[in-house]
């Protein structure tokens, strides 16, 4: 099992994020969930609110708007309508 | 024959027209590679929706399938969006998409089907306007390209779909394919076409899990899908404008710079003529004396 997650969170204007990370929260519309390396596949409508991923020991925080959450083997993918990053 | 003064009227006049060109092609051009930066950042986006709708549309099947992915089941009431830009000056950008969407709604009115019309751009609005005018559901503008542009249209377009008026929608647009060439194509946005060359995902034999369940999520992605299309469209359209007035712009200070060279000769052998008159008019005085 890969010990990393690929995570990609795009918008219609642009990605805003792309690579490996170790632990991705996000706002599902039926309750926040958090997505770890080998996360059985899922798919999820996102209801506003933030995004947290980590990686190492940092972690990056996004504001999104109205998007899908889909899980694969390949990794993580967030189809937001709106992203913004939230300066820490 | 024009005397040395026309022409040096006309010569100042070729060249202002010249300078304008030129400013012309040099903003299109910078504004081009803006543009494709534009429709580049957003192919992620479009790309992975469509692959997650083929992936969901796989699994969904039969009468709880929504009717934006398998039609109404009729194919009788046909909403044509022609999408444009607002400006001219670009050669035959808008021309040709124009005549593209007008042979198709000729046909399919041919065809007995009962059309309506949503140009998007001014160029649409006005050159189709006296051929199916009374079509017209709304006259949006094209503008800058931007997400809420293309919500706009993609309401309108859903409110129909929804009010049970419409059962096909078709789009067209000039696809970019590259800096001197610009393809009128013609894509239908409902039913939704699902691209059968989207990478279907391996699933590594785990079952894929919906929250809440695919039918949901497949009505709320659907519209979702549209507006991306819609965007995707406008981009590319807002980046093959640029391409063609930077063209076109080109072109015509060429053809500028020829016509000041040509004129310029002329000017300068009618000048000759006129000096070399007035000396036989001096000598042959001179002579006569």
């Amino acid at each position: 099992m890969a010990d990393t997650l690929h995570f990609s969170l795009v918008s219609p204007e642009r990605e805003l994020f792309s690579g490996d990370v170790d632990q991705v929260d996000a706002p599902g519309s039926e309750g926040d969930f958090g997505v770890l390396p080998g996360h059985a596949p899922f798919m999820t409508t996102l209801k506003e609110g933030r995004v947290h991923v980590h990686i190492g020991g940092t972690q990056k925080v996004y504001e999104v708007r109205g998007g899908f959450a889909d899980v694969t083997p390949q990794g993580l993918t967030i189809l937001a309508e709106k992203a913004d990053e939230v300066v820490l | 024959m024009a005397s040395v003064k026309d022409l040096k009227t006309r010569i100042t006049s070729v060249s202002s027209t010249q300078k304008i060109t030129k400013a012309m092609q040099m903003v299109a051009a910078a504004k081009l590679r803006r543009a494709r930066d534009a429709a580049e950042s957003a192919r992620p986006y479009a790309t992975r929706m469509a692959a997650v709708i083929a992936n969901l549309a796989a699994g969904v099947s039969g009468d709880g399938a929504p009717r934006m992915l398998v039609g109404t089941g009729s194919q009788q009431r046909e909403l044509i969006v022609v999408a444009t830009a607002d400006k001219g000056l670009a050669g035959g950008f808008n021309g040709s998409i124009v005549r593209a969407a007008r042979d198709y709604i000729g046909a399919q009115i041919a065809a007995g089907r009962d059309v309506s019309v949503l140009p998007v751009g001014r160029k649409a609005r006005d050159q189709l306007k006296r051929l199916f005018g009374d079509r017209y559901i709304a006259t949006p503008e094209a503008g800058v390209p931007s997400l809420a542009r293309a919500q706009e249209v993609s309401d309108l377009i859903t409110a129909r779909f929804e009010a049970g008026e419409t059962d096909v929608v078709t789009l067209f647009y000039n696809r970019f394919a590259s800096v001197v060439s610009q393809v009128p194509t013609r894509q239908q946005l409902i039913p939704a076409q699902v691209a059968g060359s989207a990478p279907t995902i391996d699933l590594k034999g785990a079952g894929y899990e919906y929250e809440p369940d695919e039918t949901t999520i497949l009505a709320a992605l659907l519209p979702r899908n549209l507006t991306t299309q819609i965007l995707a469209a406008m981009l590319e359209n807002q980046a093959g404008f640029f391409a063609a007035q930077m063209a076109a712009m080109d072109n015509a200070t060429r053809n500028a710079g020829e016509m000041i060279a040509s004129l310029k000769l002329i000017m300068n052998r009618t000048r000759q003529a006129q000096i070399t008159k007035e000396l036989i008019e001096i000598i042959s005085g001179a002579e006569a004396l």
